[in-house]
């Protein structure tokens, strides 16, 4: 069973902030697509094919060193906050919340590998890792592949690679993404031409929950959308190139936001630091949009603000299921949002903070 | 961003959809979006790439597509219509049994029908060792941003001896 309590005590993962240019970047993901040879995909089978793709993966994943001994936990053993919660922290899929029977989920101890069981595929391998390390979590999860490939015969073709339900998913089978900060493009009003010019190049953007999510707190999500005819190194190379470029322009936007409204940034981190202080309502939204300003402040180098594995874990621990787990009961939306300003002010001993500058 | 259809709410519902070969975006409030049939946000989940799919899968045989959607795989059963409206394949034979109409449909999405990458049971050696140097500088820099001088010294001392040991060891594929 997933140690959702422990989990919840454990905050230093994938957002610690410790992790390469994890300033710009909050984190990297790479997720795999495999099938059971054989058997049929998961929206089109029947009640018995589910159970047994389930329990033969269970078996695989067992015996697979990567995930340690790993357990798999059915989704219908999980509550529903706890459902919310894996889906917060970014291991559980929106669809796997609510279809829950001959679903199930294995993790490895420290969060960054984990693997789906009946998602929309048999498996979705997944590697989530802190900041910019997509050459890393690619080899991660190629080698959770390659032991489970050894368990599992994979429902493969030479034409066409890795047979996925959905054929967006079809020859590698692989989804990389990285999760960017650009508070400077936003404001600057650069970002919707940067965008543009990504999705040009054959990569997808989206929010901060990956598909169909809304962009909230300058955070987007950069991954690609074409899985066959281009290798898995070359994908990741590419999206590595777009990326160290998207940040280059950021960088850009930053300077020159300083150089021309330092007054101005200043005193959007100030008020938005001043909010997160002493607010006594904060909602989800708001929370996120706080917490870009203050990255965006710590990113300056701004002093006296909180350091980044705070800030992010402030991040995922004010969404809706953390802040019931953390405080141990159900809560209403507007319970939430009181809720939320006391749990940031305790996490920021917010008594005896200086206020923010950016120096002399 | 305003709505696009009532122009004064915020759109926060953005939409992509391909019509008449044309990709097309949409930028909608709640309201408007409710009003032309996009339920909730948690449906929009589905949205952008499986939506694009079935636009794609039923734009590109416009005539005759009674006929096509009456072709079978011959190991589920499932009719191409039902992927046209699922934007899912039921099982891996599908490939076969719909294999023209997929390869169509794979140039359309991915410029591609040839798959490139790895091979079940034939490893590709990842580990080099110009990545596995990369990788160890990395883990490096690291180690002293969290100040974890132990594991630094450590780090830089792996990194001295794969910069020393002879190019022959590379691992073979």
């Amino acid at each position: 069973m997933i140690p959702i309590d422990e989990m919840l005590k454990n905050r230093h993962r994938w957002f610690d902030g410790t992790g390469p240019r994890a300033e710009e970047i909050l984190s990297t993901r790479v997720r795999l697509a495999r099938n059971i040879s054989g058997a049929r995909f998961v929206a089109h089978a029947r009640e018995e094919d589910l159970s047994a793709t389930y329990q033969r993966i269970a078996s695989a994943i067992r015996s697979a060193p990567g995930l340690q001994g790993g357990s798999v936990t059915p989704i219908d053993e999980l509550g529903v906050l706890d459902r919310q919660f894996l889906l917060e922290r970014h291991l559980l899929s929106h669809d796997m919340t609510s279809e829950a029977r001959h679903r199930g989920i294995a993790l490895a101890p420290d969060e960054s590998i984990s693997v789906m069981l009946n998602e929309e595929d048999h498996l979705r391998l997944q590697c989530l890792k802190s900041g910019m390390q997509l050459a890393e979590a690619w080899e991660e999860i190629n080698q959770l592949d390659e032991d489970l490939g050894r368990e599992l015969p994979f429902a493969f073709s030479d034409e066409f690679g890795f047979l996925t339900s959905c054929p967006t998913n079809v020859g590698t089978g692989m989804r990389a993404s990285v999760l960017v900060h650009l508070p400077a493009l936003v404001l600057s009003g650069r970002i919707k031409k940067v965008l543009a010019g990504v999705t040009q190049v054959g990569l997808a953007v989206r929010g901060f929950h990956g598909e169909g999510s809304d962009v909230v707190g300058n955070f987007f999500q950069i991954s690609n959308q074409v899985t066959l005819g281009i290798s898995e190194g070359a994908t990741i190379e590419k999206l590595q190139g777009v990326v160290l470029q998207i940040l280059e322009m950021e960088g850009k936007a930053r300077e020159a936001l300083v150089r021309d409204a330092r007054q101005q940034v200043e005193d959007k981190i100030g008020r938005s630091y001043g909010a997160l202080k002493y607010a006594k309502i904060i909602s989800t939204q708001e929370c996120m949009g706080l917490v870009s300003a203050l990255r965006f402040g710590v990113a300056l180098g701004f002093a006296n603000l909180p350091d980044l594995g705070t800030l992010n874990e402030i991040l995922i621990y004010s969404q809706p299921a953390h802040l019931q787990k953390l405080s141990g009961r159900e809560l209403s939306s507007a319970d939430r949002n009181e809720y939320r300003a006391a749990w940031i002010q305790e996490r920021l001993k917010v008594r005896d903070a200086p206020r923010p500058s950016l120096g002399s | 961003m305003k709505c696009q259809v009532c122009g004064e709410a915020e759109a926060t519902i953005h939409f992509k959809e391909l019509k008449n070969e044309e990709m097309q975006e949409l930028h909608l409030c709640p309201a408007c979006a409710e009003e032309k049939g996009f339920h909730s946000l948690v449906e929009q989940d589905k949205a952008s790439l499986s939506n694009q799919l079935i636009w794609m899968a039923e734009n590109l045989y416009p005539e005759g597509s009674a006929k096509i959607g009456a072709v079978q795989c011959d190991r589920c059963g499932m009719r191409y219509s039902e992927f046209t409206r699922s934007g899912r394949l039921g099982c891996m034979h599908c490939y076969g049994s719909f294999e023209v109409q997929i390869r169509r449909l794979l140039r359309r999405i991915h410029g591609s029908t040839r798959h490139v990458g790895k091979t079940p049971g034939r490893p590709q050696p990842v580990s080099s060792r110009r990545a596995a140097l990369h990788r160890l500088q990395e883990q490096l820099q690291r180690a002293i941003a969290t100040e974890d001088y132990e594991r630094a010294a450590k780090l830089r001392d792996e990194i001295r001896d794969l910069e020393r040991s002879p190019v022959a060891e590379e691992p073979k594929s």
